[in-house]
């Protein structure tokens, strides 16, 4: 049972972490479920139908269609981002959570590990949600976009991650509004989300493609609900695990930096 | 209690922060059944000794051992038999009063069926039965405390560690905490305390350290450091020259607190007598000696934060 450095102290009793945060999700449902209800409506009538009036098709595929699985992948990122952050950080600062729960069994790696596993947790419930709307719109594929399910678990837990190495180092939580309006939002118009990557400068491509996770989240979201495989699929694919479990020891690790004096 | 082994104990016990020492190689022992307290002014270093003995904070150098079990190896273990009050009420606000504790047993791997009488007869202990389905936001902040309490018994603690338990409360508030400590400590619970309060200190502890600057001054039961540091009773009375002049001829042991002198004696019906009879000394006042005389003694009356 010894405490380590590095090796995370992590049993199935993140669960309980977890647990703790799905009680609070049901405790306050109404509320929860009016953004991922409301969300893809306003944004498929707006942008999908109405913008894309005027754009009409992008590589043969109706506007409305090409969008759909991009706002999926937002979805799965803000979710877990914004969980990850300034909820957490609540939790962790203001309503001292974490501290209640070190005082018992629990190793603040579970407490971390039980955040993370939620924020995931939140894309996937978020995103079935969705998922609804779009099959109810008709703009999405039938039966391969069933499988971004198990896949906003995954996409999840990588947002979730970063979000947390964020909430580890930050001074305070307005300080939380940098990795948000610098990082989250321009990813939200530059990953190949509303308009393609290509029509982008050469260098900007690269970027995207290499460093930006939603880049990745929308290629997989986009195969599945056009159920036509991109090229870079499985590169994607690989991109999101392996970035995944680097941010998550990472962030535990930073956690306990910061928490354990 | 000597011959049997210690709950905790610590020696050379030490805590820094970068160049900041905040515990600074303290020794004592906390024996089974015993009301132990750790008094002190702000930044004493007491709150992060109880860290210490939580494994919640890792020591930089020393030894400290709960149960005989090294704190910085066996954590999960140590933590699985304790029970701990923090000085912040840290419940969660979306939960009622049960949930919280329910929730809360979860976290000791209680099962559900053990869990649910036993937060029922834990909300009956502390007095909240009737607001067993009221929000945390609804409860007065005597009634959180006590909430803290009842989660911190969840487990059935050895060791309960209450870090400023009745900090910010009314009287009756207070009053009523002491007496569900006292119960606990009848049932043969060994307890640790960090307080402010004195009268706390000398109603509940069997021993106590004081503590400053990170190190600890004395310790001993209420009783004896009064006995020892101050003298059994205290007369007060108005500074004047006058007084003060009396005072000097008999070879009274006194100190000078702005406008009022303390006199510490065994014998306040001498001073008493004294004062009245040759050294128009105003208004006299004799009281018995408290640990707060031993406090303000040994950690000095400026201000420490």
């Amino acid at each position: 049972m010894a405490g380590s450095e590095i090796v995370p102290n992590i049993t199935v009793s993140a669960w309980k972490v977890w647990r703790r945060n799905w009680d609070v999700f049901f405790k306050t449902y109404k509320v929860n479920f009016i953004p991922p209800l409301v969300e893809p409506v306003l944004y498929l009538l707006a942008i999908g139908f109405g913008l894309g009036m005027f754009v009409g098709e992008i590589d043969g595929i109706p506007y409305v269609k090409y969008i759909a699985p991009a706002l999926l992948a937002i979805s799965i990122m803000n979710s877990a981002f914004f969980e990850c952050t300034y909820s957490s950080y609540v939790r962790m600062y203001y309503q001292k959570t974490f501290d209640a729960m070190i005082a018992t069994p629990l190793a603040l790696d579970e407490v971390i590990a039980g955040e993370l596993l939620w924020g995931a947790t939140r894309s996937l419930i978020y995103s079935t949600v969705m998922l609804g709307v779009l099959i109810a719109f008709g703009v999405v594929d039938l039966p391969s976009s069933l499988l971004i399910l198990p896949f906003s678990f995954l996409a999840g837990l990588l947002f979730a991650s970063i979000g947390m190495c964020f909430t580890a180092i930050t001074p305070g939580i307005d300080a939380l509004n940098y990795p948000s309006f610098l990082f989250i939002t321009p990813m939200f118009l530059f990953s190949g989300t509303f308009f393609p990557l290509d029509v982008l400068p050469e260098a900007l491509q690269i970027f995207a493609r290499g460093f930006l996770p939603l880049t990745q989240v929308v290629t997989v979201t986009r195969s599945l609900t056009l159920s036509t495989l991109s090229p870079y699929f499985f590169y994607s694919l690989i991109w999101i695990g392996i970035v995944t479990v680097i941010f998550f020891f990472l962030s535990v690790f930073l956690m306990k930096r910061r928490l354990i004096v | 209690m000597d011959s049997q082994a210690p709950v905790i104990e610590a020696r050379e016990l030490t805590k820094t922060f970068g160049t900041f020492t905040a515990v600074d190689r303290v020794n004592f022992s906390v024996y089974p059944g015993e009301v132990f307290g750790f008094l002190g002014p702000n930044g004493a270093g007491k709150t992060t000794t109880m860290k210490m003995i939580q494994c919640v904070s890792p020591k930089s150098g020393g030894k400290i051992t709960v149960f005989g079990l090294e704190a910085g190896i066996y954590q999960r273990e140590i933590k699985r038999y304790l029970g701990v009050v923090p000085q912040e009420t840290n419940l969660d606000l979306e939960f009622t009063c049960y949930e919280n504790l329910l929730i809360y047993s979860r976290y000791f791997g209680i099962p559900h069926e053990d869990a649910v009488p036993r937060v029922d007869a834990l909300l009956k202990f502390v007095q909240l039965e009737e607001k067993r389905d009221v929000l945390i936001d609804k409860l007065s902040g005597g009634m959180k405390r006590r909430l803290v309490l009842a989660r911190a018994l969840i487990n059935n603690p050895s060791l309960l560690i209450l870090d400023e338990p009745t900090i910010g409360l009314d009287p009756q508030a207070r009053h009523l905490i002491w007496e569900k400590l006292k119960i606990l400590q009848a049932r043969g619970n060994t307890i640790v305390l960090t307080t402010h309060y004195l009268e706390e200190a000398e109603r509940l502890c069997n021993r106590l350290v004081i503590m400053d600057s990170g190190k600890i001054l004395v310790e001993g039961s209420p009783s004896a450091l009064v006995s020892k540091y101050v003298t059994s009773d205290i007369v007060e009375t108005e500074n004047s020259p006058e007084v003060i002049g009396c005072l000097d001829e008999i070879g009274a042991m006194y100190e000078v607190f702005g406008d009022m002198v303390q006199v510490f004696t065994e014998n306040p019906r001498e001073v008493a007598k004294k004062l009245f009879d040759s050294c128009n000394p105003g208004r006299v006042f004799a009281r018995r000696g408290s640990l707060e005389d031993v406090f303000l003694k040994l950690t000095g009356r400026a201000l420490k934060d």
